[in-house]
């Protein structure tokens, strides 16, 4: 038997009833890390003692009322654990063994009494969206071996696809969670900026960074949610504003929803496939009783120049503190103070890195700062007003995850074409708006396809129910890859 | 249309204090020219009298109060550190420029 | 050619809140090394920082005692270098908008007024210490993060002398908001300057230089007068300043060249994304305003005005606002307004200076102060015993009635009592009182002496003289 079959609502009320225990989940959950990941790759860390001896503290407390107990989980190794190294794969933090603080997100996991069975990869520093930059490992696709996971968060969502665990945690900064969980055929939410803290999440670009869950079904993913999000006074940037039981009106259907269609998602670059794939989904609302209608957002063309400046120019200015003096890499036989940053930096860090770290430095130089990265500032100004502009006719913004489906090891090599991957997600980052990636189909490979759900800021609740309806009412939700437990 | 030349690359690359060979610098270079270029496009948007946003959402006025706290965890600081010496980060001395 | 300076300061003043200014640290000097940080302050990943209030409050305070212009609207940028002693890589500051703008003091050099421009004054983090050994450098970040306001003047300032001045007024009007102990040799205070020169009559400024390791006021003026010179001689015989930063050096009063600017002041500064814009409304500054005490040129007026000080006697007194509290007080407990005034210019001026000690490290109080002044008044004491007096209560306190009743120190008043001890003091000098009756008048003075020195300094020294040729007179 495998959790993969359950909800975790289902999976509670199991453990309530005493049809399972805790140890027994976590113990599956072991058996299936152990069973795929030297196929998958998913994972940097495995918490097995931890997480065993967790399980076996709820089973003997009978604790099971706790938003996630029992529930095996996995973390992006972005995000600080306490005790359990954090490396955001890369060799620069390779040592960092022991961060001494959690994250806010990991401690109200704890709390919600969750597993948490392991730190997972993403490209280093999360700045990829293939996971073929992480130092230590590249993750594999869990439906086709030869694919990427997509990125950063590939490692959280192939976990998931594989079966190895019923949620992770992403980070979303230009598409990070939706990108990677439509390339794997699962459920990822990049929530709206400011409700899920940042404290403790490894900065990559923090105007746009956000934390969110990845999970095989809707229902669960908004049970995470409803776990990691709500104020915390150690972020400035998070909201106050109460937090939702999302789980509570999932089932209201979409009747009466408006639709918008941005005609600029569907445009150049989109591969057939996936335009036919939001084509069906469109027919599908329709039949669910919601209405659609094309729009025109003129300023998403830009969207993926202004994602460039802004969140390579905040990188570089984030991973300035990787110095070598207080942690981390540092080089041996340096001439002296200077010549130490140089080169523990340039041992530290992978080649993309340094890339968004020279491009981002260049960008917030000299005249460019006021030429290129204040116009930036502007234009993204403008991005959001597009959408503050479809939202006050409609409910919700739907179009495709990602232009293509997933592709295979090394056959992005050119940067900018890899930068392209994103540029139906990043939009999302740049107005602060929550949106979600849900299964849409399948491509004549087999390779999973993801439908972008864009909500109103802090509509989490209506993503949700709409993500929950569409997948309620297609079967693509049910089929799993083979080494997920497809034939169990 | 921007030109990032290697002499731009490697003076950036001393900026960012990474060290990186003359081949990088090259490699870099083309990279670099073709993404500016690439984000070029936005140049010609008219953004008179719009305000940046600098920000990822829009609260103001988040503060905290005065109130000391102190962190048992200095000893695993050092800890973690490369180098340390009578309770302070060590360093490579710094060479006058 | 004759050449006119100018020059501008930026003086660094840290605020004394009880934690630093984005994390909750303890903002506190002299612990041992790195036992205030936290993982923000070591630039952990994932930490981020969270403004403290009461630095933002300080900050306004000092700007609006500064007559600065408070901003409605402000953010905090990113300013980006690297340095061990900086650990995220980049100082949280204000660059595009400060919190405070357009401010002025005014100053008084040899009798003339003159108001010098304030440009800016922001709120940013202070970076660790860092200390250079031979095996390498050593880095303790409880430093890191306590809260700074930096206020840049505009090339106002003429002359060192003028530079010395404001410095003074600066220094004295934060000390009087309370928010900060600036004291410079606790690296609480700080001044770097900018000097340039250019020729009489020319609008447009010269080629500037930065002076560093600035240690202490009279540095400040004595840098400055070394670089005027430098640069004038430079400009005299053709040459070119070069834009460069020097550091003073102590032993030889020399300016010493520590690097010309380049690229690496390219600071890519960044709007902080992690940091929410600070908006400020009326309410908010009113009440800073109302916390404003009374400021060190109101004083000053007030005691001219009031206790008809001089000018001069005044300005000392409201110096630093301790003094001036001191001085308060002791006139409030019934003494004097001009004997107080004398006694602290005076007196225990000199003991501070003597001893380098400021005023809450005497022991002394308004009380005993004022308590003595009334002894002298009342002619308990002489004022050769009150010096006695107070070096005790400078250095150990304590009610000065009990110290002199205890000591035996009252002055002896009593005309027979006096009478009786003259008596004897004549018996034993019949030399000095024939000289005396021949007219040498200097004899007079040895007796008076004669009789002090018999009395232990107790006599009264008026009585003493009218006694003395009263009995003269009768021999």
């Amino acid at each position: 038997m495998s959790f993969t079959h359950y909800t975790i609502e289902q999976l509670e009320t199991m453990l309530r009833n005493k049809e399972i225990s805790a140890e027994e989940i976590a113990q599956m959950s072991i058996d299936q890390i152990k069973a795929v990941d030297e196929d998958v790759k998913a994972f940097i860390t495995v918490t097995e003692e931890s997480a065993l001896e967790k399980a076996r503290q709820i089973d003997k407390d009978g604790d099971f009322d706790h938003n996630l107990a029992a529930i095996p989980g996995a973390i992006k190794d972005n995000i600080v654990t306490k005790g359990i190294p954090t490396t955001a794969a890369s060799k620069m933090l390779e040592n960092f063994t022991d961060p001494l603080y959690d994250a806010t997100v990991t401690e109200k996991l704890a709390d919600a009494n969750a597993l948490m069975m392991g730190k997972v990869n993403l490209d280093e520093f999360a700045m990829g969206s293939s996971t073929e930059t992480s130092y230590f490992k590249k993750t594999a696709n869990p439906w086709d071996l030869d694919y990427v996971p997509g990125g950063s968060s590939g490692g959280s969502a192939a976990s998931v696809a594989a079966g190895q665990v019923m949620f992770s945690l992403g980070t979303d900064t230009g598409g990070s969670i939706r990108q990677p969980a439509a390339f794997c055929g699962v459920v990822g939410m990049k929530p709206t900026y400011g409700l899920v803290s940042r404290y403790g999440l490894v900065a990559f670009a923090s105007s746009l960074d956000q934390i969110g869950p990845i999970t095989r079904k809707v229902e669960d993913n908004a049970r995470v949610l409803e776990t990691l999000a709500g104020h915390d006074s150690r972020d400035s940037t998070s909201s106050k504003k109460d937090v939702p039981v999302y789980t509570e009106n999932l089932q209201e259907g979409v009747k009466g929803l408006r639709i918008a269609v941005p005609k600029q998602f569907l445009g150049e670059g989109v591969s057939d496939e996936v335009r036919e794939s939001v084509q069906n989904a469109l027919q599908m609302y329709e039949l669910l009783g919601a209405t659609w209608e094309e729009v025109s957002m003129p300023h998403l063309p830009y969207a993926d120049a202004v994602y460039s400046l802004l969140a390579n120019a905040e990188g570089s200015s984030s991973l300035g503190r990787y110095d070598g003096v207080r942690y981390g890499n540092r080089a041996e036989n340096a001439k002296d103070m200077i010549d130490m940053l140089k080169q523990s930096r340039a041992e530290g860090f992978g080649e993309e890195v340094k890339r968004r770290l020279l491009l981002g430095a260049t960008v917030l130089s000299g005249d460019y700062n006021e030429t290129h990265f204040r116009k930036a500032q502007q234009v993204r100004t403008l991005i959001a007003n597009d959408f503050k502009a479809a939202f006050d006719q409609y409910d919700l913004i739907v179009g495709p995850t990602t232009p293509t489906s997933a592709f295979k090891f090394g056959e992005q090599a050119d940067p900018l074409t890899m930068y392209m991957n994103d540029m139906l997600t990043v939009p999302v980052n740049l107005a602060g708006l929550p949106a979600v990636s849900v299964p849409s189909g399948y491509t004549e490979a087999g390779l999973p396809l993801g439908l972008q759900i864009i909500g109103k800021h802090f509509d989490e609740s209506t993503l949700y129910r709409a993500a929950y309806a569409y997948e309620q009412a297609t079967n693509h939700h049910k089929k799993r890859p083979t080494i997920g437990g497809a034939n169990e | 249309m921007a030109n990032i030349s290697k002499e731009d690359v490697l003076k950036t690359a001393d900026l960012a204090r990474v060290a990186i060979t003359d081949e990088e610098a090259e490699m870099y270079g083309e990279q670099l020219t073709e993404i500016l270029t690439f984000t070029e496009k936005i140049l010609d948007i008219n953004t008179e009298g719009v305000k940046p946003t600098t920000n990822g959402n829009a609260v103001t006025n988040i503060l905290r109060d005065d109130k000391p706290v102190t962190w048992d965890k200095r000893d695993a600081a050092l800890e973690n550190a490369p180098e340390v010496e009578d309770g302070q980060f060590k360093v490579p001395a710094i060479m006058e420029e | 050619m004759k050449f006119e300076t100018v020059i501008g300061l930026e003086i660094h003043v840290e605020l004394k809140t009880k934690s630093k200014i984005f994390s909750s640290s303890p903002n506190a000097f002299g612990s041992e090394p790195n036992a205030n940080i936290s993982p923000k302050d070591l630039g952990y990943p994932g930490t981020l920082p969270v403004l403290n209030e009461e630095v933002v409050n300080y900050g306004m305070k000092a700007a609006m005692a500064l007559n600065c212009d408070i901003a409605s609207e402000t953010i905090f940028d990113r300013k980006h270098y690297f340095y061990p002693d900086n650990p995220a890589a980049y100082q949280i500051s204000q660059d595009e908008q400060p919190i405070g703008e357009n401010g002025w003091v005014e100053i008084e050099v040899d009798g003339e007024k003159k108001r010098i421009g304030i440009e800016r004054i922001h709120l940013e983090e202070d970076a660790g210490k860092l200390t250079h050994g031979t095996g390498g450098s050593l880095v303790d970040y409880n430093r890191q993060g306590s809260p700074l306001i930096e206020i840049v003047s505009e090339p106002d300032i003429r002359t060192p002398e003028e530079a010395y001045a404001y410095l003074e007024k600066v220094k004295s009007i934060i000390q009087y908001t309370g928010v900060s102990d600036v004291r410079m040799e606790e690296g609480s205070l700080r001044c770097d300057a900018n000097i340039s020169l250019r020729p009489v009559g020319q609008e447009e400024f010269g080629t500037k230089t930065e002076l560093k390791n600035l240690n202490s006021f009279a540095y400040v003026r004595s840098g400055l007068e070394h670089e005027e010179v430098r640069q004038a001689k430079i400009l005299s015989s053709g040459g070119v300043i070069e834009q460069e930063t020097r550091r003073y050096d102590e032993k030889t009063k020399k300016t010493i060249l520590m690097r010309v600017k380049d690229d690496a002041d390219d600071y890519r500064f960044l709007p902080d994304p992690d940091l929410a814009p600070l908006h400020i409304d009326e309410d908010w500054k009113e009440r800073i305003r109302q916390e404003i005490p009374e400021l060190p040129d109101a004083r000053k007026q007030r005691y001219v005005e009031e206790m008809d000080l001089s000018d001069y006697d005044a300005g000392v007194i409201t110096a630093t606002k301790e003094m001036a509290d001191f001085y308060e007080e002791t006139v409030d407990l019934g003494a004097d307004g001009k004997l107080a005034a004398n006694w602290l210019m005076g007196d225990l001026s000199a003991y501070m200076n003597k001893h380098l000690k400021e005023l809450p490290d005497l022991a002394i109080t308004p009380e005993g102060l004022a308590k003595m002044i009334k002894l002298i008044e009342d002619g308990t004491i002489s004022s050769k015993i009150a010096k006695q007096v107070f070096a005790e209560l400078v250095e150990n306190g304590g009610d000065p009635e009990v110290f002199v009743k205890e000591k035996g120190l009252v002055q002896i008043s009593d005309d027979g009592q006096l009478r009786e001890i003259i008596g004897k003091v004549l018996d034993e000098n019949e030399q000095s009182v024939a000289d005396f009756k021949d007219g040498k008048g200097r004899a007079l003075g040895f007796l008076v002496g004669q009789t002090m020195k018999a009395t232990q300094g107790q006599a009264n020294p008026q009585m003493v003289n009218k006694i003395l040729k009263e009995e003269i007179e009768k021999r």
